[in-house]
């Protein structure tokens, strides 16, 4: 029988959960590099055991952990993230120049086809990969440097690439996302990049429809699907069907578009989930009830889900890389709170139950289906 | 041989107890010096200490030297005696953050 194995980040060090297929009885091994927080944690689709983990602290700095056995024993990897040529500037909060700084990874994105090969997004944003197993990392700069990147400004959480997608047909096509720049895409394997925000509306920002400026909080795409891709945006829930040429909103009904999670289930492209949050002052569930919804239609309609989920007194927010899916046949959704549970769903979103409660605040998870 | 006492973090980081000992052929001795030789011993702590361009302390590390902070006094500054031979470690420590 296939196993799942949960990759879990928090504020404070990694855990890794693992169950057997039916998903109700976990085993929770952590905390890995206790004390640091980490980011991330992905695994290779190439090679499952081949875990990375971007570690880091304000003390200290960035590091890069490796697993060859699925997270059990960790190697520390080259941690050398240097910008290519002059670093330039991006605009600050108050809108002067601010120079490019390195501060974290903030998520590691696994090639398909190579288990060496890692793509890293970074804080102030910017891409890095590897090709040697994360001995050395280097940038793709012409995301910086296409013309826009000057213009770009940090969000609340810092000027972070926090997401990358794939192409899994095509895998020069990549697609990331920074706040709060937007989204970009690249179809020559990162050498050149273009903005892809045509249709976001962003009513805090001087033009609401500028080519750069929005705080995409999440992208997510179905392998199956890769023109398709669907946003979380600070407010408003979004998708594309041409690969983000042009984007329309699908909030539809639910009771609020905030948020920052968006996943999309292993076997239907067009079922998609997002966590509500109240507001972006606001960060926590809606009347203090923590609720996942559910689309069936690829967006616009939407259903509660909620068994099993606090429905009082839930004041948790959950962050953008901190929702995920397995693949086995009955899709199991997962995601991590600020409050320290991760929750599971071992069917679509029908039912949940807290695997744990108490971990430190949870950054990020990512499911991996072994077989 | 130089001590060098580490924060807990990089202990673990770099799987190593509380103190180590770097052998520093430089002369003079400085923090530099030593610092390169740690790194150069113990790789997973490049980065962790000072930037790996700049060579520049971490903000949130402070030197001690013989219960002075010599966070500012320079890398290059030469090193007493006492540290230099061993009688007294360099402190690596972790500044008091989080609240």
């Amino acid at each position: 029988m296939s196993t799942v194995r949960l990759l879990v980040g928090t504020r404070k060090g990694g855990f890794v959960l693992t169950s057997d297929g039916k998903r109700q009885d976990w085993t929770v091994e952590g905390p890995f590099f206790a004390g640091w927080e980490i980011y991330h944690m992905k695994g290779s689709p190439v090679d499952p055991n081949r875990v990375w983990a971007s570690q880091s602290s304000g003390w200290s700095g960035q590091v890069l952990q490796r697993s060859d056995d699925g997270g059990k024993t960790w190697t520390v990897a080259g941690n050398k993230f240097l910008y290519e040529g002059e670093a330039g500037t991006h605009q600050w909060y108050d809108g002067t120049p601010h120079p490019w700084e390195f501060k974290r990874v903030w998520h590691l994105e696994p090639s398909l086809s190579c288990a060496d090969t890692v793509f890293a997004g970074v804080e102030d944003a910017a891409m890095f990969k590897t090709t040697d197993g994360g001995t050395t990392w280097n940038e793709l700069p012409g995301l910086r440097k296409h013309g826009t990147g000057k213009d770009w400004q940090p969000g609340a959480g810092g000027m972070c690439l926090h997401s990358i997608v794939i192409d899994p047909t095509d895998e020069q096509r990549m697609f990331i996302a920074i706040s709060a720049a937007g989204a970009f895409r690249t179809d020559d394997g990162g050498g050149s990049w273009k903005p892809i925000n045509k249709g976001l509306y962003s009513k805090y920002i001087p033009n609401p429809t500028a080519e750069v400026g929005h705080c995409v909080h999440h992208i997510a795409m179905h392998p199956s699907k890769p023109r398709t891709l669907f946003m979380q945006k600070h407010w408003d829930v979004m998708r594309t069907d041409d690969a983000g040429e042009n984007w329309s909103k699908v909030s539809g009904n639910l009771p609020t578009d905030f948020g920052f999670v968006i996943d999309v289930h292993a076997h239907e492209p067009e079922t998609i989930f997002v966590v509500p949050i109240k507001s972006d002052s606001e960060h926590f569930p809606m009347e203090g009830q923590l609720t996942v919804f559910r689309s069936k239609t690829g967006g616009n309609e939407w259903e509660p889900l909620s068994r099993g989920l606090p429905q009082k007194d839930c004041y948790v927010n959950v962050l953008r890389d901190a929702m995920s899916v397995d693949r086995m046949d009955e899709c199991g959704i997962y995601f991590g709170t600020t409050g320290g549970q991760v929750y599971a769903s071992p069917d679509g979103g029908e039912n949940w139950q807290a695997i744990v409660r108490d971990l430190p605040a949870v950054l990020s998870v990512e499911a991996q289906t072994l077989p | 041989m130089v001590r060098v006492e580490l924060p807990a973090h990089l202990c673990r980081l770099a799987g190593v107890g509380h103190e180590v000992t770097v052998a520093v052929d430089a002369a003079p001795v400085t923090i530099a010096a030593v610092l390169e030789v740690l790194e150069r011993d113990y790789p997973a702590l490049e980065g962790t200490i000072r930037e790996h361009e700049t060579k520049q302390r971490r903000a949130w590390l402070r030197f001690f030297v013989c219960e002075e902070d010599w966070s500012h006094v320079g890398m290059d500054a030469v090193l007493p005696e006492v540290i230099v031979n061993g009688k007294e470690p360099l402190l690596v420590i972790g500044a008091i953050a989080g609240g």
